[in-house]
């Protein structure tokens, strides 16, 4: 693997786009490269942008699936607004992301695909490689598919296979562009194809080395980059995705808790791979129960909450919606649940694979009646684990459920993780009663006014509860009218007693100042980078990136009052805005809102926070 | 006789199963002689109390909970075959009794109903079917019979009923039985029939709803009629009914007929005999469709079969194949795969 001709650049970050049709690989292009990229000691942030049909009509816009990859010699917190590197596999890949590169950008193009026939599905009525689109990027036109195909050509895969491998060959110019070990790419195809299909993944590890050797043999690329591995960083690492954070915190929890996990859940984007990765968990007594809807999913969580178990239900926000009334049958029953809403954009059917954070008042709010939740939210991939494992932490001990909200952006995104020791976390002890003593099912702790937990099977204590109304410490049905005024004020009480337990809301960045920049969960990269880079700019800007929202962190108004304006950004119309407006009125307010199904750009945000500063 | 032993030793009464909370059903209503004749089933059962859990939906017959003296989850309307679904799948040594009725079950949980049987989770089901909406005061449910002028269809309602039974085998239902809720004997067998069942046992108790459909099964259930209009179903016995013991069940040209034993050269030897057992269910979904004035109504165990393990068991076996297939003992080991270190 020697560097014969081409010198080598050492550069801080790069951005680099996969796209081309839904079945081309992109995202285990883009998976394979982050795996690399993380053993050769970068930072990363990912982030795969696929359609919300499967395999929409071949070589269109609408079926470009992509898969951005961000990674960095210094600490990376988002996928990057812009690539530096953009393979298109085809016209319509290249049509769907010219406005996502950076000018003086590399494209890499199959230039098999790029004929009159691939126009036409695209869309373009000139050819895009002679009209002067191009003018002034470093393109690159690889002869992928046909070079892909001959080179396995002896191997005896049958054609569709060969044709598939055509995303290796990308990979292998990606490898020499930017100096990875081809090692690492090889050791991912053998996890892939393993032991069971040998055949494949010698076709793609030989084409993976095929589109490396091309590389180096073109003259089309004169440099290639080198990104170093992060410095002052120590542990054990791994790259990972917000959903599988997510399933494994919560079994990080159970584990604490000394507990079975259970999961009702219905499959639904962008959440269903939590309820795929918990099936594959039977091994630590996990169970996943599918069921016939969102409704049955969370009432079977209820049952298996009551028998004992910590259960668990996950979907996206119209999920969220039918499950309404359940969660608050878990309210008045106070039973430990953790419901996760990985949200998408809405309302209804919305877009299923795109980014918003739609749901934060339906978490908040969307039942009927007094039904106060716990609402938490992760901020980062890689997080989604420990806000996992609080969720649980807290309903299995202050027995009331938890909304953890997360969002496809950060469920599908992956990062760079420091894995944690997990004996080493906080323990977890649910309020669970000896067999024999006396028992009222409504007798509170006095400190969290959690209510005692007795399970089914245990010797004298039976009991029933339900979805009436119940009498103060004994549970019996009551529709006596102070005793339903003292109860909803309990279950309130109850869940603004955790704010006794979660931490203080910490700003980035100087305790007080010009301006404070306020976010909620998933929008954390974009916004710390955009304050980052001002405070660099010597601005006086701090960030203060909310996790838990109900209760709110005690210090809440503390901090807001030490800076002289605040401007709350989200993406939706204002929901986190108006919840503080009404939960600390007596702060002015300013909002930046995006509803477009995209994450917030560094740049945009810098541009509003400057216009802020000076006005 | 093993069992008579051990049920002496849970030494258990009808006492021990009734709960301190009065009972607050109308005077007159069906229910109460369910209760009673689930309370004496649990008796002989033969299972610890404390691993009897009683889960309902909503309506009138879903109160049932609060009146025994067992674990308890009275749940949503609709919902209580999903909440006895998690309770039973996240803890299969419970004995868990789903409570439901023709519109918790048929209606606003119908989905659930058919999913819970297909999955044939252990537990009983007993659904109250008085073919009307009680607690909502009297408009029709998916039971009630088409034509019927309730509050909500002043001029006759316009829908087909549904027949529990037939949706019960339209799902794969492994255990349907049907009876009365004038016979408290009969009740409480069929309710010990349904406990030695594994997976889901479907039972439907033709209820009388004393103030909205008052009546409604009396066609079925009268003294003066019930021996004509009733043919009550057991294992292994020809499937003989009538005052006169005189009348049975044929198979002819795929069909179920009525004759007379002693007419047409008829002898007992020609009637049907039941076989709950047999895992085809043509003859038990003939059965559970027949309707008067053309049939008797079925009543008893109908369907008893067994031939697939209940999906709780069934997943219980797969965790713990996979527990003794896996070396992963800790979340730790898992969390750290394809890891690496960094000095």
């Amino acid at each position: 693997m020697s560097k014969k001709t081409s010198k080598v650049i050492e550069v801080d970050a790069i951005v680099v786009k996969f796209a081309g049709d839904s079945g081309d690989g992109m995202q285990l292009s883009g998976s394979q490269f982050s795996d690399t990229s993380a053993f050769a000691g970068n930072d990363l942030s990912t982030f795969p942008d696929y359609p919300s049909e499967i395999r929409a009509p071949q070589g269109t816009v609408a079926g470009v699936s992509g898969f951005q990859l961000h990674i960095g010699h210094k600490e990376i917190d988002t996928p990057g607004d812009l690539a530096d590197v953009l393979v298109a596999m085809n016209p319509a890949a290249l049509k769907a992301n010219m406005k996502w590169v950076k000018s003086g950008a590399t494209i890499i193009i199959d230039i098999d695909n790029f004929d009159n026939k691939y126009y036409k599905k695209a869309g373009y009525i000139e050819d895009p490689l002679g009209d002067g689109t191009l003018d002034g990027y470093n393109v690159v036109k690889a002869p992928i598919s046909q070079l892909s195909k001959s080179s396995v050509k002896d191997l005896g895969v049958d054609s569709k296979s060969a044709e598939r491998t055509k995303n290796q060959f990308a990979l292998g110019i990606l490898y020499w562009l930017f100096n990875k070990d081809l090692k690492f790419g090889e050791e991912f195809i053998e996890n892939k194809f393993g032991s069971k299909k040998p055949l494949l993944a010698e076709a793609n590890k030989r084409v993976l080395r095929a589109g490396y050797n091309y590389a180096e043999t073109v003259e089309a690329l004169h440099t290639t980059y080198q990104i170093n591995p992060i410095k002052n960083r120590k542990g054990r690492f791994r790259n990972i995705t917000g959903n599988i954070a997510t399933a494994w915190g919560l079994m990080a929890a159970a584990e604490r808790a000394g507990m079975e996990l259970f999961l009702g859940s219905y499959p639904i984007t962008p959440a269903s791979e939590i309820l795929q990765e918990l099936s594959n968990m039977k091994h630590f007594r996990v169970k996943t129960f599918q069921a016939e809807d969102e409704i049955a999913g969370i009432n079977a969580a209820i049952g298996a909450s009551f028998a004992g178990d910590f259960a668990v239900t996950s979907t996206s926000g119209p999920g969220l919606a039918l499950k309404g009334e359940a969660i608050g049958l878990a309210v008045i029953t106070e039973l430990p649940l953790v419901i996760i809403d990985v949200q998408r954009g809405g309302p209804a059917t919305g877009l299923p694979t795109k980014l918003e954070q739609a749901d934060l008042m339906q978490a908040l709010y969307g039942r009927n009646g007094e039904s106060p939740c716990v609402v938490i939210a992760a901020s980062t991939p890689a997080n989604c684990f420990h806000y996992a494992f609080m969720a649980g932490k807290i309903t299995l001990e202050h027995m009331t459920p938890v909304i953890l909200l997360t969002d496809g952006y950060l469920a599908n995104g992956s990062e760079l993780w420091n894995i944690p020791v997990i004996k080493n976390m906080p323990e977890i002890n649910p309020p669970f009663v000896e067999d024999n003593t006396e028992y009222q099912p409504y007798e509170r702790n006095k400190d969290n006014l959690a209510r005692y937990w007795a399970l089914p099977g245990q010797e004298g204590l039976r009991h029933r509860i339900g979805g009436l109304e119940k009498e103060d410490i004994t549970g019996n049905v009551s529709h006596n009218p102070l005793n339903h005024e003292r109860m909803v004020h309990l279950r309130e009480e109850k869940v603004q007693k955790v704010a006794d337990v979660i931490p203080e809301i910490k700003v980035s960045g100087e305790e007080s100042g010009d301006l404070l920049v306020v976010g909620w969960g998933g929008t954390y990269g974009a916004l710390v980078s955009a304050v980052k880079d001002m405070q660099e700019e010597g601005k006086k800007v701090s960030l203060a990136q909310f996790n838990y929202i109900k209760p709110l962190p005690k210090n809440t108004a503390e901090v807001f009052g030490r800076f002289k304006k605040i401007i709350v950004c989200e993406l939706n119309m204002g929901q986190f805005v108006n919840y503080l407006r009404m939960n600390l009125p007596e702060f002015d307010y300013l909002q930046y809102n995006k509803i477009q199904g995209l994450p917030f750009m560094i740049s945009e945000l810098k541009e509003k926070i400057n216009k802020i500063l000076e006005g | 006789m093993l069992e008579e032993i051990k049920t002496k030793q849970l030494n258990t009464t009808k006492a021990d199963y009734k709960s301190d909370q009065v009972v607050k059903w109308c005077a007159g209503c069906g229910d109460f002689a369910i209760l009673s004749a689930v309370q004496s089933a649990l008796v002989e059962s033969n299972v610890r109390k404390e691993d009897v859990v009683f889960v309902s939906g909503i309506g009138c017959s879903s109160r049932f909970p609060y009146y025994m003296n067992t674990y308890g989850f009275h749940g949503l309307h609709g919902r209580g075959a999903a909440i006895a679904s998690g309770i039973k799948v996240a803890n299969p040594k419970l004995d868990v009794w789903h409570i439901t009725g023709d519109g918790d079950s048929m209606a606003i949980g119908g989905n659930h109903f058919i999913h819970l049987v297909r999955r044939n989770i252990d537990m009983n089901v007993i659904l109250f079917n008085n073919k009307i909406y009680g607690l909502t005061k009297g408009q029709y449910s998916p039971t009630t019979p088409r034509g019927s002028i309730t509050k909500t269809s002043p001029d006759g309602t316009i829908e087909n009923p549904f027949k529990p039974g037939e949706l019960t085998m339209g799902a794969q239902g492994s255990f349907f039985a049907r009876v009365v809720d004038t016979e408290p004997k009969r009740m409480k067998e069929v309710f010990l029939e349904a406990t030695k069942h594994r997976g889901t046992s479907m039972v439907e108790v033709l209820q009388n709803c004393v103030i909205f459909n008052n009546r409604i099964h009396s066609e079925i259930t009268g003294k003066d009629v019930r021996d004509d209009h009733q043919i009550h179903l057991e294992h292994g016995k020809p499937m003989i009914f009538g005052k006169e013991k005189n009348k049975g069940l044929v198979l002819r040209a795929s069909r179920l007929e009525v004759v007379t034993i002693g007419e047409n050269g008829i002898t007992e030897d020609d009637i049907l005999v039941h076989d709950a057992q047999n895992p085809d269910d043509t003859t038990h979904y003939m059965l559970v469709r027949m309707t008067l004035p053309e049939y008797p109504v079925a009543t008893g165990v109908i369907r008893f079969c067994e031939y697939n393990e209940p999906y709780d068991a069934e997943l219980e076996s797969q965790v713990e194949r996979a527990i003794e297939k896996s070396e992963m003992k800790s979340v730790q080991e898992l969390i750290e795969t394809n890891s690496f270190i960094v000095d």
